[in-house]
């Protein structure tokens, strides 16, 4: 699957966007593949990741189930990366996402180091993530490019809800939450972080970056 | 999918979280409902709304109070109050939607989540694409446009018609009558899906060929696509397609890079 590869934005705006994730082939031991991925989730979090999550699972961001009337004064919405780590229990994708590259390239060489033997992915900006295989003495085996949308593009939104859509690769995150997200911000009625955790319940792989999100509803771009 | 009318507060709420804006509120019974040709059973509405399990007859009678006094019950924005959206069972061919919408539904022919293969996340251990190929990742109805099954027919047999290698492991590849052809099952076609991706390679110097196909056949589809193309480095860490790709038109920004640190020797 091709779930983090085409993020829209342009690229001073995605130089904050960083993905590793971590998969297992095929036939790997179960158990062995299981700890491995609760060893990368683990490791991840020594590098301040925005989000975490195991694709059967679900994220550090999760829909929550038995709310009650009280949660529209106070609602507990603060990452809960234990829930993600105990809950590996099938091999599959784990991913951590960064908005910072130091971030990122530490965490990959941590990767290097430790050697746990399953394929490890950056999905980023092609040439960031080149750079960061040079800094860690990596030899990169084989790269994916994404070359964009053709099609009847005028049916997709304006960019702002197309980039905040994106980041769910399984179009789960619809337009029209991102959209209404933006207006609750706009009319003051959400905080933008409020507003881009709401978001990031949606994207079940858990690769949605709401840091990103967060700068996009604000008004307020990270540049470079 | 489907809302239960006896618990529907028409909020509206699930109005906006769906991917296909495949739900709406009926003014004349006042209840959210589903649009079941444009629905693609994603789940979306179902699993990533929470859900505050209030009292549906209690709900009703707070808006319309409120509403007198020109005040709005105005629940959290992801949530449905009172737990209204409800799965039903699915035969084929409407079956064929949720395998390729819903991303927690593990397809049999691929044997993973998603409606994809591991194409070249695990392509250190598992060698599918090797050196001279360009390995394609086209997935219809991406983003969230949502795509007929005509319209991906349309594009595989414009496909196969230059040759492509279709990818065995692939679901849309395992829908085909004839991949010589590319054409895919009959009783499948008008079924709509969040996206479903065709994945094939070919000679790294077909990859101009298969581009102007695309081109081509992307002013014929009702939806849109979004394309993806891989290469296996070389020893130092380069491959062709980074410079061909620019040339042909197409800059280079983002990328999945597969590190090279996963082995072999760990598959029993």
């Amino acid at each position: 699957m091709t779930h983090s590869l085409h993020r829209f934005g342009q690229p001073e705006d995605l130089a904050g966007d960083y993905i590793v994730f971590a998969m297992p082939a095929q036939g790997v031991d179960p158990e062995s593949a299981i700890r491995t991925e609760k060893e990368f989730l683990r490791r991840s979090l020594r590098h301040q990741p925005v989000n975490l999550g195991d694709a059967k699972k679900g994220g550090w961001f999760q829909p929550q189930k038995n709310l009650g009337p009280g949660v529209h004064w106070r609602r507990n919405t603060e990452p809960k990366p234990e829930l993600v780590i105990d809950g590996v229990d099938a091999p599959g994708i784990v991913a951590a996402v960064f908005d910072r590259y130091e971030a990122m390239e530490a965490f990959v060489e941590e990767l290097r180091e430790l050697d746990l033997g399953v394929s490890i992915n950056i999905s980023a900006l092609a040439d960031r993530a080149a750079t960061c295989c040079r800094a860690c003495g990596i030899t990169r085996h084989s790269v994916e490019y994404s070359l964009g949308f053709l099609g009847k593009t005028e049916k997709l939104p304006e960019k702002e809800i197309l980039e905040l859509a994106t980041m769910c690769g399984h179009g789960t995150v619809s337009f029209g939450l991102a959209e209404k997200m933006m207006d609750r911000v706009r009319s003051g009625r959400m905080t933008p972080k409020a507003a881009a955790r709401t978001l990031a319940r949606f994207c079940v792989c858990s690769i949605f970056n709401p840091a990103r999100a967060e700068e996009i509803l604000s008004g307020k771009r990270k540049r470079g | 999918m489907k809302i239960d009318p006896r618990l529907c507060v028409e909020c509206a709420n699930c109005v906006a979280v769906c991917p296909m804006s495949a739900i709406h509120i009926d003014p004349e019974i006042r209840r959210a409902v589903v649009d079941e040709d444009e629905c693609v059973e994603c789940f979306a509405c179902y699993r990533g709304m929470s859900s505050e399990n209030l009292n549906p007859m209690l709900i009703r009678l707070a808006r319309r109070t409120l509403g007198l006094f020109r005040f709005r019950f105005d629940p959290e924005p992801d949530g449905c109050p009172t737990a209204a959206i409800v799965p039903q069972e699915l035969e084929w061919p409407r079956s064929i939607r949720r395998v390729f919408s819903d991303v927690l539904m593990t397809h049999e022919g691929t044997g993973i989540l998603g409606r994809g293969t591991e194409e070249v996340k695990t392509n250190d251990v598992t060698g599918r694409l090797g050196p001279g190929f360009a390995g394609f990742v086209v997935e219809l109805g991406r983003p969230s446009v949502g795509a007929r099954f005509y319209d991906i027919e349309k594009v595989s047999r414009a496909l196969a018609a230059v040759g492509v290698i279709f990818e065995e492991k692939n679901p849309i590849t395992g829908l085909m009558t004839d991949v010589s052809e590319g054409a895919l099952d009959p009783e499948v076609l008008d079924e709509k899906v969040m996206s479903a991706i065709i994945e094939f390679r070919t000679p790294l110097e077909g990859t101009d060929a298969v581009l102007q196909v695309l081109e081509g056949v992307a002013r014929e589809i009702d939806t849109v696509m979004a394309v993806g193309v891989a290469a296996r480095c070389g020893e130092d860490g380069q491959n062709d397609l980074e410079s061909m790709l620019p040339a042909l038109g197409y800059p280079i920004v983002r990328a999945k890079t597969n590190l090279g640190l996963g082995r072999a020797e760990v598959i029993s």
